[in-house]
C-alpha cells in the first residue's frame, strides 16, 4: 500500500463503500433537519411550512427534557458500571479450569441471543410481577411486602434488565483477553511477592484496560438507543423516560414530527459529547 | 546464603509421573545447570524449586530450612522467565521497582538501586521506555534487573537465552556469567543446549525423563561420562559411539570416541571409510565419514588446513587412551 498507484487504486475500491455508508448516515440525518426546521403534524394538517428554531426551544424548555437527559446518562453509566465489573469478575470465574465449563461459557453467553423486547416481557411478568413474580414469591417467602418494581423502583428495574442483556457481551470480551493474559506474567508477580489482589490490580487490569474501553464505547452506543425495555416495561412513566423515548413520543404520540425531529438532533448532539468524553478519558487506552 | 537441598522430590501431573524421585544439593553461591533435551522436565524441576509447582512429594530445604510449604514469594528467590514476563504496561524503571515496591521498600533505596542496577545492565538510558520498545537483549537485562534488586538468596533462570539470536547469544551468556562471578550468588539455570551448560556452570546436572543422568562439573562431564546418554549429550559435534565387533575388541557393548580423538589421514590407519560432507569451521574441519561398518557416520574433528574432497577415502586412527567403554547398560565402566 506505498505506492501512489496502490493508493489511489485503495481509494476507487473503497469508494462504494464509503458512498453507500455516507448516504446511509446523510440522507436521514438530513431529513431529521429538514422536518426540524418546520411544524408539521400528519394528522393536524400536515405540512404548516418554516419555523425556525421554534421546535428546538419548545423541545428544550418542556420539563421533560432533563429528566429524560437525566434519565439516559443514570441507565447508560449504571448498565456501563454494572456490565464492566461483573463482567470482570465474571470473566475471570469463566477462566478458571473447571467442571462443565464449555456448557456454562454458553449458558452466560445465551442472554444475548434473546430479543430485547422478549428478555424485557420475561423480566416484567415473570420475575418483577408484584403479585405473581419470582421476586415477588421471595419477598413474601421472607415475609417481606412484595415490590412493586416497575413503578417504586422503575429505573433500578430498567437498569437490571438492560445489564442482564448486555452482560454476556462484556464478559465474552472480556473473557478472550484474560484468555490472552500471559500466564508467566502472574507467576513473575507471584514471586516478587505481590499478593491475589495486587496482581488483579497490577497485572490483569491493566492487562483488560483495553477490552474494557472497547466494551464502554460499543455498549454507549447501543445504550443511548435503548428502547424496546421501556416501551414494554414502564412505557416511559415513573421517570424512565429517556431522550430516545421522548423523541418516539413526540413523534408518534404527539404526531409532532418538527418537535420529535428536534429532538433527534438533540439525540445527536448528546451521543457526541459523550462520545467525546469517552474518548478523552479512555480512548488512550486504544493506541498501541 | 543460598544452598537449595531437594530430598526424594517427586512430582506428577495427573497419572503422569515427569519427575521421579530425584536427590540433589546445590551448594552456596554455585551455578548449576539443568540440562537435558525438551520435556525431560527441567522447567517442571526449576518451578518446583520456585514454588510455582507443587510438589506431589518429597522434601525441598532452602538454607537447611523446610520450605516445602513456603509460598513463591518468601523463598527468596528470583527468577527469570523464559518469555520474560515483564509487565507490559509500566515503563522499566517501574518493572524493576515492583519486587521493591511490594515488599515496601522505601523510594530513596528504590532509586539507588533501580540506579544501580540499571547501571550494571547498561539500561539507564531505557528507564522510562515501555517493554515493547526494547529489543530482546534489553528486555532480557530488564528481566535481570528485576530479579537482582531483589538480592534473592538464589537466581532461577529458565532458558533464558533461547528468544534471542545467536550472536546475542554469546553476549548474554558472558554477562550472565559476569554477573555471577560479581554476585557471587547461587544460580540455577535451566537449558537445553549443552553449550551454554558447558561454557557456563560450575556444576551441570543432565536430566532424562525427570532422572540425574550424571551430575558434575563440565570437564568432569566431558572426560568421563557416566554412561551413553551422557556421552552423547555433552561435547560438541557428538561423541561416535560404536556398537558390534569393534566395540568387543575393547571387551565393552559400546565404545565412544570423542571426534577431536581420531587422526584422519590419507595414509593408513585402523579404520577406513569415504568423506561425506566437510564443515569447514576455519579454526577445525568436521568429516563426517561414511562407510567405515562402524557406525552409519563416524565424525572426525581435523585442524583446519586439513582438506579432503567428498567420496576421497580416508584413514581413522582413535587414540586409544581416549576410548570409553560402556557395557549393556550403556553404563560406563574402568
Ligand atoms: N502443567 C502441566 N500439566 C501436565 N503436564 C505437564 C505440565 N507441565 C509440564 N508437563 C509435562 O511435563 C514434562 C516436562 O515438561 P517441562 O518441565 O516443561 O520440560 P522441559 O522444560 O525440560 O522442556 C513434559 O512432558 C510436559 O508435557
Ligand atoms: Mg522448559
Amino acid at each position: 500500500m506505498a505506492t501512489q498507484h496502490s493508493r489511489s487504486a485503495a481509494r476507487l475500491m473503497m469508494a462504494p463503500a464509503v458512498i453507500l455508508l455516507l448516504g446511509w448516515m446523510l440522507v436521514p440525518l438530513t431529513m431529521t433537519l429538514y422536518f426540524s426546521f418546520k411544524k408539521y403534524l400528519p394528522l393536524r394538517g400536515g405540512d404548516l411550512g418554516w419555523v425556525g428554531f421554534d421546535n428546538y426551544t419548545r423541545f428544550i424548555t418542556s420539563s421533560a427534557f432533563w429528566p429524560s437527559i437525566q434519565a439516559t446518562l443514570i441507565i447508560v453509566g449504571s448498565v456501563l458500571a454494572i456490565t464492566v465489573v461483573l463482567g470482570v469478575l465474571l470473566a475471570i470465574l469463566l477462566d478458571q479450569p473447571m467442571w462443565g465449563q464449555g456448557v456454562v461459557r454458553i449458558l452466560v453467553i445465551a442472554p444475548f441471543f434473546v430479543m430485547p423486547t422478549v428478555s424485557a416481557l420475561v423480566w416484567k411478568n415473570m420475575f418483577m410481577d408484584p403479585v405473581n413474580g419470582l421476586f415477588a414469591h421471595l419477598w413474601n417467602a421472607f415475609g417481606l411486602t412484595p415490590v412493586e418494581w416497575l413503578s417504586q423502583a422503575s429505573l433500578t428495574s430498567i437498569v437490571m434488565i438492560v445489564s442482564w442483556q448486555w452482560l454476556p457481551f462484556a464478559t465474552l470480551i472480556l473473557l478472550t483477553a484474560i484468555q490472552s493474559l500471559d500466564s508467566e506474567q502472574l507467576e513473575a508477580a507471584e514471586m516478587d511477592g505481590a499478593p491475589p489482589l495486587y496482581r488483579f490490580a497490577y497485572i490483569t487490569l491493566p492487562h483488560l484496560a483495553r477490552a474494557i474501553t472497547i466494551v464502554v464505547l460499543i455498549q454507549t452506543i447501543f445504550l443511548l438507543s435503548i428502547f424496546a425495555e421501556i416501551l414494554v416495561t414502564t412505557q416511559g412513566s415513573f421517570g424512565t423516560k429517556t431522550l430516545t423515548y421522548l423523541v418516539y413520543q413526540r413523534v408518534l404520540e404527539s404526531q409532532n414530527v418538527g418537535l420529535g425531529s428536534a429532538g433527534g438532533v438533540y439525540a445527536v448532539i448528546l451521543a457526541n459529547i459523550i462520545a467525546l468524553f469517552l474518548m478523552r478519558i479512555v480512548g488512550k487506552n486504544l493506541d498501541a | 546464603m543460598g544452598q537449595i537441598t531437594l530430598e526424594k522430590v517427586t512430582k506428577k501431573f495427573g497419572n503422569v509421573e515427569v519427575i521421579p524421585p530425584l536427590d540433589l544439593t546445590i551448594h552456596d553461591g554455585e551455578f548449576t545447570v539443568f540440562v537435558g533435551p525438551s520435556g525431560c522436565g527441567k522447567s517442571t524441576l526449576l518451578r518446583l524449586i520456585a514454588g510455582l509447582e507443587d510438589m506431589t512429594s518429597g522434601t525441598l530445604r532452602i538454607d537447611g530450612q523446610d520450605a516445602t510449604a513456603i509460598p513463591p514469594a518468601k523463598r527468596g528467590l528470583a527468577m527469570v522467565f523464559q518469555s520474560y514476563a515483564l509487565y507490559p504496561h509500566m515503563s522499566v524503571r517501574k518493572n524493576i521497582a515492583f519486587p521493591m515496591r511490594m515488599a515496601g521498600v522505601d523510594q530513596a533505596t528504590q532509586n539507588a538501586k533501580i540506579d544501580a542496577a540499571a547501571k550494571a545492565l547498561n539500561l539507564t538510558d531505557y528507564l522510562d521506555r515501555r517493554p515493547g520498545q526494547l529489543s530482546g537483549g534489553q528486555r532480557q537485562r530488564v528481566a535481570i534487573g528485576r530479579a537482582i534488586v531483589r538480592e534473592p538468596s538464589a537466581f532461577l533462570f529458565d532458558e533464558p537465552l533461547s528468544n534471542l539470536d545467536a550472536a546475542l547469544r554469546v553476549g548474554m551468556r558472558l554477562e550472565i556469567s559476569e554477573l555471577h562471578k560479581k554476585l557471587a550468588t547461587t544460580m540455577v539455570y535451566v537449558t537445553h543446549d549443552q553449550v551454554e551448560a558447558m561454557t557456563m556452570a560450575d556444576k551441570i546436572v543432565v536430566l532424562r525423563a525427570g532422572h540425574i543422568e550424571q551430575v558434575g562439573s563440565p570437564l568432569e562431564l566431558y572426560h568421563t561420562p557416566r554412561n551413553t546418554f551422557v556421552a552423547g549429550f555433552i561435547g560438541s559435534p557428538k561423541m561416535n559411539l560404536i556398537d558390534g565387533a569393534e566395540a568387543e575388541k575393547h571387551d565393552a557393548h559400546t565404545i565412544g570416541i570423542r571426534p577431536e580423538h581420531i587422526d584422519v589421514d590419507a595414509q593408513g590407519g585402523p579404520w577406513q571409510g569415504k568423506v561425506g560432507v566437510a564443515e569447514h569451521l576455519g579454526s577445525d574441519t568436521f568429516f563426517h565419514i561414511h562407510d567405515t561398518g562402524l557406525a552409519e557416520t563416524i565424525t572426525v574433528r581435523a585442524p583446519g588446513e586439513v582438506s579432503f574432497d567428498h567420496g576421497d577415502t580416508v584413514f581413522l586412527t582413535p587414540r586409544d587412551d581416549k576410548i570409553h567403554r560402556f557395557n549393556a547398560e550403556g553404563l560406563r565402566f574402568s
